[in-house]
């Protein structure tokens, strides 16, 4: 593991580089085909609608990948995750058209942990909601 | 119908070895849209002090919810997963997947909750690798709704935590709809 942060040069509060991740109808094929998720309500409007969801949404795996790249950018190496959860607790709407969706992903360091470890808060939104909750990540540091 | 509590610690057995591919780690970072080096260039991974490219944190979770499908579509546990949907998901690594990597899993449930009409199951999947050294753990909350509820996202409560309807239970779901 070799991050390019250094855990001296980090205090609760440091904000990590925001980022937004764009999403369309073809983003979420793309992701059913690279993950084997081939559920019909990322995919196929009518049947979404048909089990009470107001659109096609996306996969909740999806906007979990998408965040945790704000916490691998920062660190430079992906394998400085230590740990990484997630609560889905709204879905990211993905309307039939040329723009889609944005997901927008803030985070900052929470906590200074052992063993050059981090805790980082991430906040997911789409649309001004909430996507995910409890989304924490533990890193380590160089 | 409440699930069998006597399931709780329950564990199923490992899966057969998955091999993790340059090209399936590659393929994935693309649909993700992540061009992070370390993913696609061996070189760049070396650099870093991996023995070949890395897989990004969630791809294993395609190879642990395969495996919980065993838990979840088993007739003894008699879980409606029509109904199922992902709540949470967290993963705590010992280290980063990578290419090369021959990928066993071993699902646990973990917790059977009753909650409001709803079945709660905290399955957990041990994901070692072919020396049998410990790579990955991964923790899949799945909410079963309760029947007379349309399998949509929990917009009422923080109480019911489940969102989004689970991977590939859909066609259970759309052959039941």
């Amino acid at each position: 593991m070799t991050a390019k942060i250094a855990y001296d040069d980090i205090e609760v509060g440091t904000e990590l580089p925001a980022q937004s991740f764009p999403v369309t109808r073809a983003t979420l094929v793309q992701y059913a085909g690279a993950s084997g998720d081939f559920n019909p309500i990322h995919w196929n409007e009518k049947f979404a609608l048909e089990v009470g969801l107001p659109d096609v949404i996306a996969h909740g795996m999806f906007t979990m990948a998408e965040a945790i790249r704000v916490v691998t950018d920062w660190a430079g190496d992906p394998g400085a995750v230590v740990e990484y959860g997630v609560r889905f607790t709204k879905p990211v709407v993905v309307p039939n058209d040329d723009k889609g969706a944005t997901i927008e992903v803030s985070a900052k360091v929470a906590a200074k942990l052992d063993d050059n470890q981090v805790r980082v808060d991430l906040l997911a939104k789409s649309d001004d909601q909430k996507v995910l909750g409890m989304s924490r990540a533990v890193v380590r540091l160089a | 119908m409440a699930l069998d509590q006597s399931f709780v610690g329950r564990s199923y057995p490992p899966t057969d070895p998955y091999e993790v591919g340059r090209e399936k780690i590659r393929e994935f970072a693309v649909a993700v849209g992540d061009a992070n080096p370390a993913y696609t260039d061996p070189e760049a991974a070396k650099a870093l002090g991996h023995p070949d490219v890395l897989a990004p944190p969630t791809f294993v979770f395609a190879i642990t919810y395969r495996a919980a499908g065993e838990v979840i579509s088993d007739p003894q546990l008699g879980l409606d997963y029509s109904r199922v949907v992902h709540g949470d998901q967290k993963f705590a690594y010992t280290r980063p997947v990578h290419a090369g990597d021959r990928l066993t899993v071993t699902s646990t449930i973990e917790n059977i909750k009753s909650m409001a009409g709803n079945d709660i199951l905290d399955i957990r999947g041990d994901v070692h690798d072919a020396a049998g050294e410990h790579v990955v753990t991964a923790w899949t909350k799945l909410v079963a709704r309760a029947a007379g509820t349309t399998a949509k996202p929990a917009d009422e409560s923080a109480a019911k935590p489940a969102d989004e309807p689970a991977a590939k239970t859909s066609d259970t779901a759309a052959e039941g709809a």
